[in-house]
């Protein structure tokens, strides 16, 4: 028996296709070029003196015998980077209100996290720099600390930045309706207070930079694993003076990224300012102590929620307060509250309920920045609203599924607005949890548990809908001053042989973007994907854009590519038309060959065209200047953000004696709009659930009550391994945007954003016949043996 | 100099490859207290690359042929200092002679580490988390030592004195450790709980008891990763000790563990916590060891 054909049949149709990357096996074969491997010629060192301290005034720097070791060029301080170097303040201006102190690559008289760099040594090699750190002597004098969240919002406590009124960054509040009404006639209530540890990204790859100063051409290069070229290129040029022309950023290859890389690390700022004192290039590595303290951290949230409900379990009403801590200053340029108003701002999206307040509360203290790092507040939000669901659902007698069927927005109710404001274009959460149910034979795994039970093993079912923002417009930074763009240019060219190329804005940090952007080249000019070269991530070549972040790679770099695709096409017809003595219009392009449009008899090959066009000119009718070139720049415009949404499930058991949980089996049921490749759209789902689950249960950068980072490394911080993960199910409804022609959204995050929930509510489904909750994330054994009140 | 910059850390030493145990401790004894043996570095090394540790001397042990083999010595297994965690799962002679061993070592890191690490350096280490220094305990071994003044032998119940503390005076070297051979009429279990396999435990345990027909005749219990050093549970074994494993004993050992482990105030694992899971851990070993093991 033989399928029915699919628009998949014919051919270079790739869009929709299952295709390994193209850059896989360079990778694999250890081809990679990472900024950790980058060896240029007069090459120094640079390493960081760190404060011991989390908050100290700096007394003295005595830096005599490092400078007068051998192998040692320069030892920079605060105040030496401070002369080349301007400030910069992590606020954005829709952020109304907020605050944050000004920040220099190294401080001048005050350290305000322990981990923080103080003062920098360039040498021969990391070694002697390392030495030379031993031999500076730094006066500290001990400033009070604030660490615990409670501790700096109490009035008259302690403060981050001595002489400001308090430790408070940003405070926001929604109220959408008759909240307080609706609580006084609910029927039911339920309230809880759940927490979410700090955690951080580890990367495979620390961060690694190398800038490289040429004075004589005023001209700076900076090879640097980011996500965010462009970001750096402009933030390089203004901070240090240079005209953008002459600042190029190289972002090749990239070993794990997660949002981590999109920040301004003092470290980054600093290497930039070594190379232009001394003129030669100077590498910094990042190694695993030094990533802990001084990467972003992520969440850090305490949230209070309520929510009300009907006799019958209809949603009526949520209230909730975000409390969260975010360091001693606010991230530059995307500041550190974004979570948070995220956070606040997903709350409830799945339901259908109209009366929402929530407040926000962001706060500084004596630790390392929190920022964006994948899935941007939708974790938390998630696992407030999924929990909050789940114990209403308890409370009336419902099932998981049926209390959310009942409230989820309906799949042909759309478009819709949140009570927060977000605009909904289409989403199917009907469809997804009718899907989840099958996915997962629910019925087959509760009788299972409660077969279980009997025999006092202690398995429990989780499910959780959410959200997903992805294709942000300007509305995310550009509104709020930062030059970040939501744009993408892309360049493509013919080759003289007849080849794509196509340079594109948006980078690859290893997820695939590469690889689809050909996918899109090759089925929309109608040739073999292996005739297009992609080219990403470096400022002197390709054209400015956002790069990436916030699940914007295929949604608006795809849309990008495919506009610039369809120009080109249409050009070489119009040259191949002049050629046939055709209409453009009867010609088409496929597998390479222009053909006739309607019966597809093929007339002549591309590269004859490109041959014709570029060598022998002369042949063209007069007056035709063939542009086998083609530039287009396309930015989201109709919605705001291209919501996606999905829901998860998840089978575990807990051990209740010991508290260690196991997890069996994780199902997701996803709708990011058109696919491109489904496997990678499957592996970014892995990926992120992965995430998801590390944050569940083992991942959380613990500080002591002196602010000190007490497991910053990888044997005491636990990131998830293969022998603890589950296999993972997937299955897809797709929901196209209509806001572009390709109808892709984003799906990077989807996997993180309701894992965490996932597990939240199964571990809670498990302890319930102990009547025993958790409501803290990570979920160790402490805490839950805790709860079962085990010691 | 053609090693990646960016990557060597530690500070400089001198690097010293003995080919006989005089040789090792001589070059120790010549540079006092700054040098180190190297094994297999898998302690060590992560230790300089830290700056944790900064020797001027690096004593390359790896080429001692004395220190290695695996070999019957009377009523003894006698096991060589650079015996490799890997080893433990694939030698023959450990899995008849000494399977407590053989049934802890793949709870020793990972395969990559299990092929460096060496049984001489990890009881030398006296890591309390770590799994072979405890069940040296549990197997009432020897651990036999070379310096200046001669060879002896240490019983593992005097070896091992607080946290990193051991019967090694500085300058002193392992060169195997003797385990009484395994007999018909004994049992042994092990297991540990941990979060991620190949961690550090947060309790981990091994004994091995000598049964007369369904009683308890002897038994040695040892844990991990509750305390300063890899400590005995001897009001447990007590408990235990010329009964059969009913409910009743396994309920009265697990209620002395109170009298053997005091485990260390922890940000993450309260000491109640440990000692809660070091009673569950025993209460299903003991169980298993009934079974059989
Ligand atoms: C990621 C990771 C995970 C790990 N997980 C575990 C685990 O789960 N359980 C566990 O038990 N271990 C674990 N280890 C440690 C590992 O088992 C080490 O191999 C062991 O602790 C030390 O053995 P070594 O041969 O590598 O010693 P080295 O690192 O070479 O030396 C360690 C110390 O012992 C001294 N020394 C070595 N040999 C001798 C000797 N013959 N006589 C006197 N002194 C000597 C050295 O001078 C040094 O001070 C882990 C290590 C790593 C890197």
């Amino acid at each position: 028996m033989t399928a029915p054909l699919t628009s998949l049949d014919r051919p270079n149709s790739y869009i929709g296709r299952s295709l390994p990357r193209p850059n896989a096996k360079r990778l694999l074969a250890g081809r990679g070029r990472y900024v950790s491997d980058l060896r240029l010629p007069r090459m120094l060192y640079a390493a960081f003196l760190r404060s011991p301290h989390a908050h100290a005034k700096i007394v003295s720097i005595r830096t005599d015998e490092a400078r007068a070791l051998e192998g040692v060029h320069l030892v920079a301080t605060g105040a030496d980077l401070a002369k080349i170097c301007t400030p910069w303040t992590g606020t954005l201006d829709h952020f109304k209100g907020m605050t944050s102190a000004p920040q220099l690559p190294l401080p001048l008289d005050r350290v305000v996290w322990a981990g923080q760099a103080v003062v920098a040594v360039v040498a021969e090699n990391r070694a002697t720099a390392e030495d030379a750190l031993e031999l500076i002597e730094v006066d500290y004098e001990d400033l009070p600390i604030v660490v615990d969240i409670d501790v700096a919002r109490e009035a008259g406590g302690p403060l981050v930045n001595p002489g400001t009124a308090s430790n408070i960054c940003f405070r926001s509040q929604i109220d959408s309706g008759k909240v307080d009404d609706a609580f006084a006639h609910a029927a039911h209530v339920v309230e809880e207070e759940i927490t979410f540890g700090r955690h951080t990204a580890v990367t495979l790859e620390p961060r690694a930079i190398v800038a490289d100063y040429d004075p004589a051409a005023g001209m700076l290069t900076v090879h640097h694993g980011t996500q965010t070229p462009y970001q750096f290129q402009d933030l390089y040029s203004r901070h240090y003076g240079i005209p953008e022309a002459r600042v190029r950023v190289i972002a090749t290859d990239i070993g794990g990224s997660f949002g981590m890389k999109l920040h301004v690390y003092h470290e980054d700022m600093a290497v930039v300012g070594l190379s232009i004192l001394l003129g030669r290039p100077v590498k910094y590595v990042a190694d695993r102590i030094e990533s802990f303290v001084s990467d972003i951290h992520a969440r850090d949230h305490r949230v209070r929620a309520r929510m009300a409900l009907d006799a019958k379990g209809e949603i009526l009403a949520m209230d909730v307060l975000d409390l969260t801590a975010i360091g001693a200053f606010s991230t530059y340029p995307r500041t550190s509250v974004v979570e948070g108003n995220q956070v606040i701002r997903l709350i409830g999206a799945p339901y259908r309920f109209r009366n929402y307040r929530a407040t926000l509360e962001v706060i500084f203290q004596n630790k390392v920045q929190t920022s964006q790092y994948r899935a941007v507040g939708h974790p938390i939000a998630c696992a407030v609203t999924e929990r909050m669901v789940d114990m209403a659902a308890v409370k009336l007698g419902l099932d998981p599924f049926a209390i959310r069927a009942q409230n989820v927005i309906p799949d042909d109710a759309y478009p819709q607005t949140s009570p927060t404001g977000y605009r909904f274009e289409a989403l199917s959460h009907q469809a997804c949890l009718k899907r989840l149910h099958e996915l997962m034979n629910y019925e087959g795994l509760r009788a299972e548990q409660a077969e279980l039970r009997k025999r006092g093993i202690y398995r429990g079912i989780g499910i959780a809908t959410f959200v997903e923002i992805t294709n942000p417009s300007p509305a995310f930074y550009g509104v709020g001053g930062a030059r970040i763009s939501s744009q993408d240019g892309a360049i493509v060219s013919l080759t003289p042989s007849g080849e794509v190329r196509c340079l594109i804005s948006v980078t690859e940090q290893g997820q695939g973007t590469e690889a689809i952007i050909s996918q899109i080249v090759a089925d929309q000019l109608g040739l073999a994907q292996e005739h297009v070269k992609v080219i990403t991530g470096d400022t002197e070549v390709t054209p400015h854009g956002g790069a990436t972040w916030a699940c914007r790679g295929a949604g608006i770099g795809g849309e990008t590519a495919l506009q610039a695709a369809r120009a080109l096409k249409r050009n070489i017809l119009e040259i191949a038309a002049l050629i046939l003595q055709e209409q453009p219009s009867a010609l088409d392009i496929v597998d390479g060959d222009v053909v006739d449009a309607g019966t597809r008899n093929q007339r002549m090959p591309i590269a004859e065209i490109a041959r014709i066009a570029y060598f022998r000119s002369d042949t063209l009718p007069p007056g035709t200047q063939a542009q086998l070139t083609v530039s287009h720049h396309f930015a989201p415009q109709g919605y705001p953000f291209a919501f996606t949404n999905g829901v998860q499930g998840c089978s575990l058991e807990v051990d209740v004696d010991t508290g260690l949980i196991k997890l069996l089996k994780h199902f997701i049921v996803e709708d990011c709009g058109r696919v491109i490749n489904p496997m990678l759209v499957d592996e970014q789902l892995r990926g992120g659930i992965v995430q998801g689950l590390g944050a569940a249960l083992l991942e959380e950068c613990r500080y002591s009550e002196t602010g000190q980072l007490v497991n910053g490394s990888l044997a005491d911080y636990l990131v998830p391994m293969p022998m603890e993960m589950p296999d993972i199910v997937i299955a897809h409804v797709e929901t196209p945007t209509a806001d572009t022609e390709l109808g892709a959204k984003g799906v990077g995050e989807a996997g993180t954003a309701a894992a965490s929930a996932c597990v939240l509510n199964a571990v809670n489904d498990a302890l319930a016949p102990f009547g025993a909750a958790v409501n803290s994330i990570p979920i160790t054994p402490t805490k839950v043996l805790k709860a079962l009140k085990r010691f | 100099m053609d090693f990646e910059e960016t990557a060597v850390k530690a500070r400089a030493f001198s690097y010293f490859r003995a080919a006989t145990i005089d040789q090792a401790l001589d070059a120790h004894a010549r540079a006092g207290d700054d040098a180190r043996f190297i094994a297999g570095g898998q302690s060590l090394v992560p230790a300089l690359s830290l700056r944790l540790q900064a020797p001027r001397l690096l004593i390359d042990i790896t080429h001692i042929a004395e220190l290695r083999g695996i070999g019957r010595e009377g009523a003894y297994l006698r096991i060589g200092a650079l015996t490799r965690h890997c080893e433990m799962l694939t030698e023959p002679l450990i899995a008849e002679f000494a399977p407590l061993l053989h049934a802890a070592a793949p709870f020793v890191a990972h395969p990559a580490i299990r092929n460096r690490g060496t049984f001489g350096g990890s009881v030398a280490l006296a890591d309390p988390a770590s799994e072979f220094p405890a069940m040296t305990l549990a197997l009432d071994a020897e651990i036999e030592i070379a310096g200046a003044s001669g060879r002896r032998r240490v019983r593992a119940d005097e070896f091992f004195i607080d946290l990193f503390e051991t019967a090694l005076q500085p300058g002193e070297l392992i060169t195997a450790i003797y385990v009484p051979l395994f007999k018909a009429d004994q049992r042994f279990v092990f297991d540990e709980l941990a979060r991620r396999r190949g961690d550090y435990a947060l309790v981990g345990c091994g004994m091995l008891a000598t049964f007369a027909s369904d009683r308890i005749d002897d038994i040695r219990i040892s844990f991990f990763s509750v305390g300063n050093r890899p400590t005995r549970a001897k009001a447990a074994e007590a408990a235990l000790i010329g009964f059969g494993l009913d409910a009743e004993h396994i309920a009265a050992a697990q209620a002395a563990l109170a009298g053997d482990l005091a485990p260390p105030e922890n940000d993450e694992v309260p000491p109640a916590m440990r000692l809660h899971l070091a009673r569950v851990l025993l209460g299903r070993l003991l169980g298993r060891l009934g079974e059989g093991a």
